[in-house]
Order: C-alpha cells, then structure tokens, then sequence
C-alpha cells in the first residue's frame, strides 16, 4: 500500500499545525464558531448530540497493520473504548474533546493518517473497492488512481468551498463493490477496444433527499486525462452547482437540471481549455505511485482444500469468505455485525486484535468496507481455520456476510444530531429475529439498510431493504422501502407505503421475507423475487389485516 | 418550562443553563424565559458552545425535555450503551428517552 | 478605497473605482470591474487588456464561486491587478493567493501574525494553478 514520501509527511504536517493554530484561535475567541465551523468540519471533526465526533480518513478503505493499531490506540487514549467503522470505509470516534484535537491529528501523522476533508463542502474521502488487489475480476487495482485523486483533491484551492460535499469512488471491476453509481463521481478503469487502459465517468450519483444514478458522461478519458478531466467536472460544478437552497446544491441536481447532455458539453469544453494549462501529473507518478500497490509476495505451491470438519467454521468459510487470484488464498471478512451488537462497532481491544491479524495473516493489510465491515485481503486457505478461531475467540466470526443480519446502519439519534430517529435498536431487533433459527441462513443475500434520517448516510435507498427513520409528530417512525441495489445493476429502492414503530417495522420485514419465501423460484436472491413480482404483492403482505 | 442547552466548547460534553452556570445534569436546568441575552453572553465568554433554547416540562422523575433528541442529550449517551450515559446502572433509562 | 490589506504587486494600486459588470460593459474607458459570485469571468475575456483591476467580491466566505472566477482570469492571460473583497479570514489567504489572488481586501482587517502564518501554511503544494509554485509531482519527476 501507499507510504508517504518526505512531501506527503510535510503535507500532514502542515495540516496538523495548521489546525492546530485554528484551535487556539477558536478556544482564545479570535475565530467565531461560525468561521471556525467550516475549518473543524474540514478535519473531521463535529459537533454530535453528546460530544464532538471525529472522522479519520482511511484513504480507499486500505490500512497496515501500524495504522489499524494506532486507531484502538486513539479509541483508548482520547475516547471511550471504541471507534465506529462508516459507510464511506472511514473510522469515527464519538467522544472526542476539541482540546484533544490537534493532538489526534498529530498522532495520525505519525503513522501517514488525517482527517483531512472528510467533512465539509469539499471533495472527501475517495472511496474503492474493498478486494482490490486481491479479486481475479479486476482489470487492474483501482487504488494507485484513487491515490492520485486523493493528493490533488487535498486542499485543491479552488474547491475548498464548493456548494455541497462531493464523494468520489473509484473501482476497476465489473462487478461494483463499491456503490460506484451512487457517488458524485464514479469511476470505473476499463479497457478500450485497443487495450488501453482509461476511466469511464459517471457524474451525478448520490443517495440523500433526491437519490439518482450518476449517468456516464464520458466512457473512456485516457488516463493521462484522470486529473485534468477531474478539474474540469469540480470547475462546472464550483461555477454552477445551487448555492441558493442547501438541498438542492449537490452535483446530482445540476446534472439532472442541466441535463447529462449539456453538463458533458460544459465539461468537455472546460476540459479543452484546461488541457493547454498543463495540469496533469506525468504518468511516471502515477507509476511511482503504483510500485506501492505491487502484489505482495503470494507463495507458491499452497494447499488449495480447507477441511471443513468443524460446522461454525465451514458456514463461516461459506458465507464469509472470496475467491483470491493467487492459489492457495483467499479473501476474509471480518463481521463488525455480532447479532445484537452496534453495527460498525469495534472495541480497542477487537481493533488492535484486528491489526495483529492483518499483521500475521494477510501481509499487514487490511481493509475497510462499506457495509461497515473489515476485509483481510491475502489470507491463506491453511491459515482460514487458526483465524477463525482468534475471531471467533473475539466476537468477530458471526458468519453473516450480506444475509439480512449483516446490517448496514448509521449511528441514528442515539448519536447523530441531524437524526430524525434511533437506528441501532431497530438494526439490533431484526438481528435477532433473523438470528433465531436460522432463518438468515434460510433467507440467503438479503442487504438490510437504515438511515436514522434523510441524509441516507445508511444507504437505505441502495438496500434490498431499506428503512427510513422520520419523526412523526415527536415521536419516531419507520418507512419500509424495498428493491434497492448497490451494485452494477443499481437501482433505487421504494417505499412501500405508511410507516411503522419499531415493532412494526420489523414484523413489516418479516412479512416481506415471508413473501420471498413462499414465492421464490430457483436461485432467487430476495431482490430477484421483487424485481420479479414488483411491489404490488408484498405491498399487500405487508399490510395485510390477517395476522403474519 | 423553557431551558437552554448546549456544548462545552473545549469538551463537547451536553451542558444544561441553571440560572448562573452550566451543568451537566439536566434536572438542574433553571426556567428561563430570555434565553437571547444569556446565550450570547455565555457564547461571547467561550462557557458555552451552540446554546439553544427548548421547552421542558417538570415531572416527578426531573425536568423532560420536549424533544427526543435533548432527551436523549440529557440520558448523556446512546440508549444502546447505557454504560457510557450518565445512567449507566439504570436499565429504564433508555425507556424515559422514548 | 483603502489600500487592501494584502498587496503583492510592485505597481501603484489602481485608483479607480471597480464598477459592476453591467457598468464596465457600457463604460468603454472603464479599467476597474468588480466580479459578483454569479458573474462569468469569462465574460471580461474580450477586454482584458484594459483591464488593471478585477475585484472579486465574496459576500459570504463559503461562497467559493470568486475562487474559479480567479483562476480562469489568470489562465486566460489576465496581468492586472486581482484583488478578492469582502468576508475573507485568515483561513482563506492562503487559497486565494493560489488561484491567483495578487491583492485581498478583507472587510474586517485581519491579525497580520495570524496571516503571515497562513500564507506561509503549506511548504509545498499538491496542484499545479496559477500561482507559479511547482507542484510535488513535478519535484518528483523533475524535467
């Protein structure tokens, strides 16, 4: 993975003392919160219901063994015992002290970390998928060109104050782990006819109030464009995007104003004009960058069978386990989704545990995901079962990967004050229902997402199901959506019609998979079943007057 | 009743106005019906960090905030980790919240 | 006006009053325009070589409109004064020198040691623009 070199280092550096000197600002009165705001929001850190939150950037979701320690090591040291694992392949902590700040920052530093523009009207974190570099289905690993994304979105000038946050996701696979759609800019390498290698650009996708699919703009920019291209979509969207009306003034409304057409015409002819300005990195730094993400060093000559005498672990190397490209490996997920528990969630303890891990079995590597998992790359098929046994020792074996206790959740209103309504505990009651007898296992990949509010840092518009906490004259409430997807055949899902307390809206679910059960051809992933029959009749399933 | 709230500014911790000062005990919010000149006050002097005021009601468990989400500020934590409130060995806390 | 607080030119500061868009359009002598976040900065492409000062105004510091408008200016060959205005701290100085920013006017004058400080923030940069400074990438694959 990336090492920073002696400039990256200055850069963190910099940062570091720069905040720091806006802290003492902020804390002597010379900054007013209204102008400090803008600051803190741009090194991760808010204002939460009981505390300031911080959120530390874990570029492309990668971290070593080094960093992963570190991150229990802050949890223990300036928070509470914890971090919380998000939806952009980012770590929160939710207990921080402002006072204490600068001096996180200081520590990330140390080991090649920040939270640099992981908040604020700018572009954050860029997000990849979480088996590059390991997955077969890859034309290359997406990360080197996340990585170049990452130093020219870092403190780019010009768009430090854009109308709204942009996302960024860049993958290189057919198969879309990432939810690249659904994101300001979505990129995805692809080949040419000739075989050249180039991004195709997807501009205008993004979940929230208004969710939609970015539409493609530009199937194939070579990649000694990748820079130029970028500059010329923040450019229009800089110049042009809302600023009149806070929920209007993301790049997916101007897309969808202008019309795909005419925002690529704008685009195209910035990009003209920008190309004589000699902005783009030579294609030797996208090289050197490259040389970081080589393969580690796969051994040969590996066993490729797993004895799989012992049943937990067997289902656990069913559900939980990938194919690897190299012989003899394979690609794990940790489970941060222990049914009953906080989805994300993860003590010191379970992190540092998580580092040695990455550190003994999977070259020092491990991975953040977006459904709030940990993925370890390179493991061996011979180590599988001594892995599992110190995750299964640690709370971190459920084997649930994308069955319907494999919940996605933000933190909702137990944490959030933007939340219109707690998260946790409804993620928390469907776990159980779902766990007891099996019936996950029986219900198969079912992706469960909830939003405490409409924001959709749950993702709940790309789930399977997805539930939207509203607040409903004082008191929470739950709207049921069904047939949304994350992947290359995203879709939006929809809501099925009133919504439901807590209890409601998990005996609402358990009429829906019943339905599923009952109706299901061959093969059918619950999301088959509904694309199949639509909404109609689990619309009246759900609501139906005979008891379940 | 009508009380203020707010953040600490150095600590973020959820601080309630008592008439003189801030706590972090929400049954030790006084009623306050000019909330304008004490929050910019506090905010001026840096003893507090985005103040607001809400409307309360007193009840014979305390003072209950109007809307769950200062109650859920007053519990002082998530009702799925009680141990990290301020009400870590009551297990109805959560359920005063709702 | 006052001299700006931020000058970063040899030249004497342009004397005359930067009039709005509209204005400078039907003023054919005019040589000092004033940009609001929504005016094109393209618009004044055709004349810029009478121009001697663009102001960019800022109403509001989270408006970054005056940013792009800035930087066009200069990649189109614009050598004049430009000089951003209005609600500017110190946490933007060193932004608006980069997208080419000669001159910064703040409404409420700022703490010099503060802002020495933030233009001095970053030793190196990440981004080619306008400002003359080489980006990392090209220090790691000098020419």
């Amino acid at each position: 993975m990336y090492a920073y070199d002696n400039y990256d280092q200055a850069m963190v550096d910099a940062r570091v003392a720069e905040f720091r000197d806006q802290t003492r600002r902020r804390l002597d009165g010379s900054l007013s919160e209204e102008k400090f705001r803008p600051l803190r929001l741009q090194n991760g850190l808010y204002l939460q219901l009981h505390a300031y939150m911080l959120r530390v950037a874990v570029p492309y979701g990668t971290l070593s063994g080094a960093q992963m320690r570190v991150l229990g090591d802050i949890a223990d040291k300036y928070d509470r015992g914890y971090g919380h694992f998000t939806t952009r392949q980012n770590i929160q902590y939710n207990w921080i002290q402002l006072k204490d700040a600068p001096d996180i920052l200081a520590d990330l530093a140390k080991v090649e970390m920040h939270a640099i523009q992981t908040s604020g009207n700018c572009i954050r974190n860029i997000s990849s998928d979480q088996y590059a570099g390991a997955t077969a289905d890859e034309i290359i690993d997406p990360r080197p060109y996340a990585e170049l994304l990452r130093q020219w979105s870092s403190f780019h000038p010009e768009f430090l104050h854009l109308p709204r946050k942009f996302k960024i996701c860049v993958i290189a696979a057919e198969t879309d782990r990432a939810a690249m759609r659904l994101h300001d800019i979505g990129i995805r390498i692809v080949r040419n006819d000739a075989g050249e290698i180039g991004c195709a650009f997807y501009v205008g996708g993004g979940m929230g109030r208004t969710p939609m699919i970015a539409p493609l703009i530009n199937a194939f920019v070579p990649l000694d464009h990748l820079i130029t291209y970028s500059e010329a979509c923040l450019r229009v969207y800089n110049r042009h995007g809302r600023r009149d009306n806070k929920y209007k003034a993301r790049i997916k409304i101007l897309v969808h104003e202008l019309g795909a057409e005419e925002y690529t015409r704008q685009v195209e002819e910035e990009f003209a004009h920008l190309q004589t300005q000699g902005l783009e990195p030579p294609l030797a730094e996208l090289a050197r960058i490259a040389t970081h993400f080589a393969d580690p060093a796969f051994e040969t000559g590996l066993p490729d069978e797993i004895d799989l005498t012992n049943p937990q672990f067997a289902k656990w190397v069913k559900t939980n386990t990938a194919t690897h490209k190299a012989p003899g490996y394979a690609i794990a997920t940790i489970s941060l989704k222990p049914i009953g528990g906080i989805p994300g969630d993860a003590s010191a303890d379970q992190i540092r545990l998580m580092a040695d891990l990455s550190r003994d079995y999977s070259f020092d590597e491990s991975r953040v995901t977006h459904a709030q998992n940990i993925v370890l790359p390179h493991v061996r098929k011979q180590d599988l079962y001594a892995l599992w046994q110190k995750l299964e020792a640690a709370g971190l074996a459920t084997a649930n990967l994308d069955d319907i206790t494999d919940i996605i959740a933000c933190p909702g209103l137990d944490y959030c004050s933007l939340a219109n309504a707690r998260s946790i505990p409804v993620a928390q009651k469907i776990a159980e229902r779902f766990a007891a007898n099996d019936r996950a296992t029986l219900l198969g990949e079912l992706k469960l997402k909830i939003s405490g509010c409409i924001n959709a840092c749950g993702h709940h518009h790309a789930g399977h199901i997805g539930i939207l906490g509203v607040d409903r004259k004082g008191t929470e409430n739950y709207q049921l959506l069904l047939g949304g997807s994350e992947g290359a055949d995203t879709s939006l899902a929809q809501i099925t019609g009133p919504g439901f307390d807590e209890d409601g809206i998990v005996e609402a679910i358990d009429r829906a998979t019943n339905l599923y059960l009952a109706e299901r051809a061959p093969d059918e992933r619950f999301l088959d079943t509904y694309r199949r029959l639509g909404m109609a009749p689990f619309k009246a399933a759900i609501y139906s007057k005979e008891p379940a | 009743m009508k009380i203020i709230t707010g953040n600490d500014l150095a600590t973020g911790a959820v601080v309630w106005w008592t008439g003189t000062e801030w706590s972090p005990h929400v049954d030790d919010a006084a009623d306050t019906h000019d909330a304008a000149p004490i929050i910019a006050a506090e905010e001026a002097a840096r003893r507090v960090n985005g103040a607001y005021a809400i409307d309360a009601s007193q009840t014979p468990e305390g003072i209950r905030p109007a809307h769950i989400k200062d109650r859920v500020r007053a519990l002082g934590g998530p009702t799925v980790r009680l141990d990290l409130s301020l009400k870590p060995a009551d297990p109805a806390a959560a359920n005063w919240v709702l | 006006m006052a001299a700006p607080q931020f000058r970063f030119r040899d030249d004497a500061p342009v004397a005359a009053p930067a009039v709005p868009v509209d204005a400078f359009n039907a003023e054919t002598n005019a040589t000092a325009v004033r940009l609001e976040p929504a005016d094109d900065a393209r618009a004044l492409l055709p004349h810029l070589d009478r121009l001697q000062l663009v102001e960019v105004n800022f109403p509001g510091f989270m408006d970054g409109r005056g940013y792009s408008s800035a930087r066009i200016l200069r990649e189109s060959g614009y050598t004049g004064e430009l000089r951003a205005v209005g609600d500017i701290g110190v946490d933007q100085l060193n932004h608006l020198k980069r997208v080419g920013f000669d001159a910064i006017a703040p409404d409420t004058p700022l703490n010099p040691e503060d802002a020495t400080r933030a233009f001095a923030t970053w030793p190196q940069v990440y981004q080619k623009t306008v400002d003359g400074r080489t980006p990392i990438w090209a220090l790691r694959h000098p020419q």
